[in-house]
């Protein structure tokens, strides 16, 4: 397991030719894959591979709030739970929310609150599960990319996806999508979320050191992933709903042996409305 | 049924075809699904594997690091199991410190693993009474339908078999493949009524009154028993029950040992 | 099976299905003169009205909706009815077709029960009510009950019932199907077996083209197993 250790200091991030460690330009995108429907209990699910992130997410609902007291009585409410596995990072995370996940959870449930139509769903809980498997910066993204498959597989009905990416600063450059070894060593860090059929910012965080101008141009940055990330979100979603009936005959359980005699039909059914009841 | 109480009119349903020898799902009695292994699936462990049996999924990951043994094993590497039933594997698991039922689970996974001594742990000794090899078997359900026990033994045992130690990046030597010595296969089988199954859904699970799991090596040995549920087993069920998980363990021991 | 590929386009959420001179209808919201999808689903337009057919959602339950529910609590003058939705569907006493005393509830219907029963009311904030005083109202017993998703329930009963009407005919097995996504079917166990799998085909395929002809020929490839080489 290649760990940061490897990066002696002062090398650069990114080189005179404008590539950085990975190979990619400032603008690149790390290669992403999503794949919606893989779980079975969930109402809604997907799964998502970005750069060197494996990020799985789930969706319950609109199902009962609970504790009662939560409850809203004229809308849904949207809660996300972000948790990383302890296998996902090198240095083993313990079990539970630390408060890095705390937070997270909060800034993803308040971006889909934004698109999801609660006012359908008085007193009921759409619950979002964001489980990180394997981890290379950009988690957040990547859950939050995946989640919007999994709330559309669900069901839940909203205004419009919502895709995530992020941009930061190497080496005094503006660049899209930071991997593990970027974000440690670069400037700064700037995750976004977008509505993007309207452009709406839903989610926005920042830390590091950036000018006007830089942010601006990460920002810029980001928008264009975001909507490349949208098409791959469409795609899993239309790939999902189109297995051919081949493949479904194939999956169908066998059959139980055909009975020793000829079947008779079975008797109507019992009216026990007497007052005895059961 | 999505509800957690199995309905009544499925527990006759259910034991009407099992008293013909039949489940719902179309297998025998003794029959377990199908078991799906995919080892080194999460890179940032030193061994995973993701299990599928039917429709339960379990990522198991490896972690390695260096510390000291425990007192009374001074020569020995430190084995530690746990569980998550993360919420999204079940509307029925919630957010929150570990339940007896996972504690329980890790701890019978762990069992079968540690007694069948699959893992030479004196291998795992750096200098005795100092450092040892500690190593962490992080076990994550993310889709519940049935038979946890079991298949987390596998994506555990999957993934041990899949572990490099990382002796290079702790300045200890080359990297080596974790030191497997024995295969142990965990079987489960639940009493409904009168009926043994092998290998329950989830809704056998939900309507069992006993469980047992047992897990042998490839010797047929037993290694490990937990008995769980408040009802009862007779003596001659409880060997029925040896002697089916000596042989369905014998048809899933080569899945797990192949890469 | 012919068409068994054919697909109807899919649109997902915030997808434009429609401009000005098309009605919004459900599945879809409006927005600018725009018309969009509101969840995920096949877009259809019938008169001027645009609307989107849901692939997937939870149960919501609707005035006059037949469900099978099962019992899962009671009180001295009600159960409480497990009915797949987010919502708790409580049964009053009144409503029963039996003249129940207070606090004599579980004489009728105990805890783990399967009844088929009728929505009497849905309010504003959706509290659910519901009744077993119409006339196909029943506690059910023996057979078994299946889940499919609540989407695909138009699709197993088909025009005027002819889907379900044809899995009955053909199986010779008595089937409810409820508007919650809950399907009981009663017949012996090989018939009831070759139902539910004609059902979960309809489910995985609801929007395929040719998908009568599939779920027939499903069926009857099934009942030739059965019968074996015996002439007919």
């Amino acid at each position: 397991m290649e760990d940061i250790e490897h990066i002696e200091k002062g090398m650069k991030l990114i080189n005179a030719d404008g590539r950085r460690l990975d190979g990619r330009k400032a603008d690149e995108l790390r290669p992403v894959r999503i794949e919606a429907g893989v779980l079975r209990r969930a109402d809604g699910s997907a799964y998502i591979e970005w750069g060197g992130n494996k990020v799985l997410a789930a969706v319950y609902g609109p199902r009962e709030a609970h504790p009662r007291h939560l409850q809203d009585p004229a809308r849904a409410l949207v809660q996300c739970r972000y948790n990383m596995a302890p296998f996902s990072v090198s240095d083993r995370k313990r079990p539970g929310p630390d408060r890095r996940s705390v937070e997270i959870s909060k800034v993803i449930s308040e971006a889909f609150s934004a698109v999801v139509f609660k006012e359908q769903f008085p007193r009921t809980s759409v619950d979002i599960f964001i489980e990180v498997l394997q981890a290379d910066a950009g988690t957040r993204c990547a859950g939050l990319t995946a989640a919007s498959v999994a709330l559309a597989d669900a069901g839940v009905p909203m205004r419009d996806l919502v895709a995530s990416c992020a941009s930061g600063k190497i080496d005094g450059i503006v660049c899209v999508d930071l991997n593990k070894e970027e974000d440690n060593f670069g400037d700064a860090d700037c995750p976004m979320a977008i509505v993007p059929r309207t452009g709406e910012i839903v989610l926005l965080q920042m830390d590091g050191h950036l000018t006007y101008d830089e942010f601006q141009k990460a920002m810029e940055m980001s928008i264009g992933a975001t909507h490349r990330l949208y098409e791959l979100q469409r795609d899993a979603l239309r790939r999902r709903y189109s297995t051919t009936l081949e493949d479904i005959l194939k999956e169908a359980p066998p059959l139980p042996p055909p009975p020793m005699q000829e079947s008779e039909l079975p008797p109507p059914p019992e009216d026990d409305f007497g007052p005895e009841g059961i | 049924m999505s509800g957690e109480i199995v309905s009544e009119l499925m527990r006759a349903h259910v034991y009407r075809l099992a008293s013909t020898g039949q489940r719902v799902d179309g297998r025998v009695l003794d029959e377990p699904r199908k078991v799906v292994v995919q080892r080194s699936f999460v890179k940032t462990a030193e061994g995973s594997a993701r299990a599928k049996l039917g429709n339960t999924d379990i990522l198991v990951g490896i972690k390695m690091s260096v510390g000291e043994p425990y007192p009374d094993t001074p020569n020995t590497g430190v084995l530690s199991t746990s569980v998550e039933l993360i919420p999204m594997a079940s509307p029925t698991f919630e957010a929150g410190p570990p339940r007896p039922d996972s504690i329980e689970l890790a701890r019978v996974v762990d069992r079968g693993i540690r007694e069948s001594k699959m893992v030479n742990m004196e291998k795992l000794c750096i200098t005795p009474k100092e450092k040892v090899w500690i190593m962490f078997i992080d076990i994550h359900v993310l889709d519940y339908d049935g038979n946890l026990f079991d298949a987390c033994s596998y994506g555990a045992v999957a993934a041990l078999a899949s572990t490099v130690v990382p002796a290079k990046h702790h300045s200890l030597g080359e990297d080596f493949a974790l030191p497997i010595e024995h295969w142990p296969v965990s079987v489960t089988t639940a009493k409904i009524k009168d009926i043994l199954v092998v290998d329950p859904s989830l809704d056998e699970e939900r309507m069992a009154d006993a469980r047992i799991t047992v897990t042998t090596d490839e010797n047929g040995d037993i290694r490990a028993m937990q008995k769980g549920l408040s009802g009862s087993f007779s003596y001659d069920e409880v060997k029925r029950i040896i002697e089916t998980a000596q042989r369905v363990g014998r048809g899933i021991r080569p899945v797990l040992r192949s890469s | 099976m012919q068409g068994s590929g054919s697909l109807r386009p899919i649109v997902i959420p915030g997808e434009a299905v429609g401009g000005p001179g098309l009605k919004p209808g459900p599945g879809t919201y409006s927005e600018g003169g725009q018309l969009f999808a509101a969840h995920l689903g096949i877009r259809d337009e019938h008169d001027g009205l645009v609307s989107v057919i849901p692939l997937n959602g939870r149960y919501i339950p609707q005035r006059g909706d037949a469900v099978i529910g099962e019992v899962t609590d009671l009180g001295a003058s009600h159960w409480l009815v497990d009915i797949n939705s987010p919502y708790p569907a409580p049964l009053h006493a009144t409503e029963s077709p039996w003249r129940v005393e207070f606090g004599d509830t579980s004489r009728y219907l105990k805890v783990g029960d399967v009844i088929m029963a009728h929505v009497l009311s849905v309010d504003e904030i959706k509290r659910v009510q519901l009744t077993m005083q119409e006339h196909e109202a029943r506690r059910l017993n023996g057979g078994m009950v299946m889940e499919i998703s609540p989407t695909k329930v138009p699709r197993v009963i088909g025009k005027q019932g002819s889907m379900i009407t044809l899995i009955k005919d053909l199986t010779h097995c008595q089937i409810y199907v409820g508007q919650n996504g809950r399907i009981w079917l009663d017949g012996n166990d090989r018939d009831t077996a070759v139902a539910a799998r004609a059902i979960r085909l309809i489910e995985e395929r609801a929007q395929a083209i040719g998908l009568t002809e599939a779920v027939r020929e499903l069926i009857e490839r099934a009942e030739r197993e059965t019968r074996g080489p015996r002439p007919s």
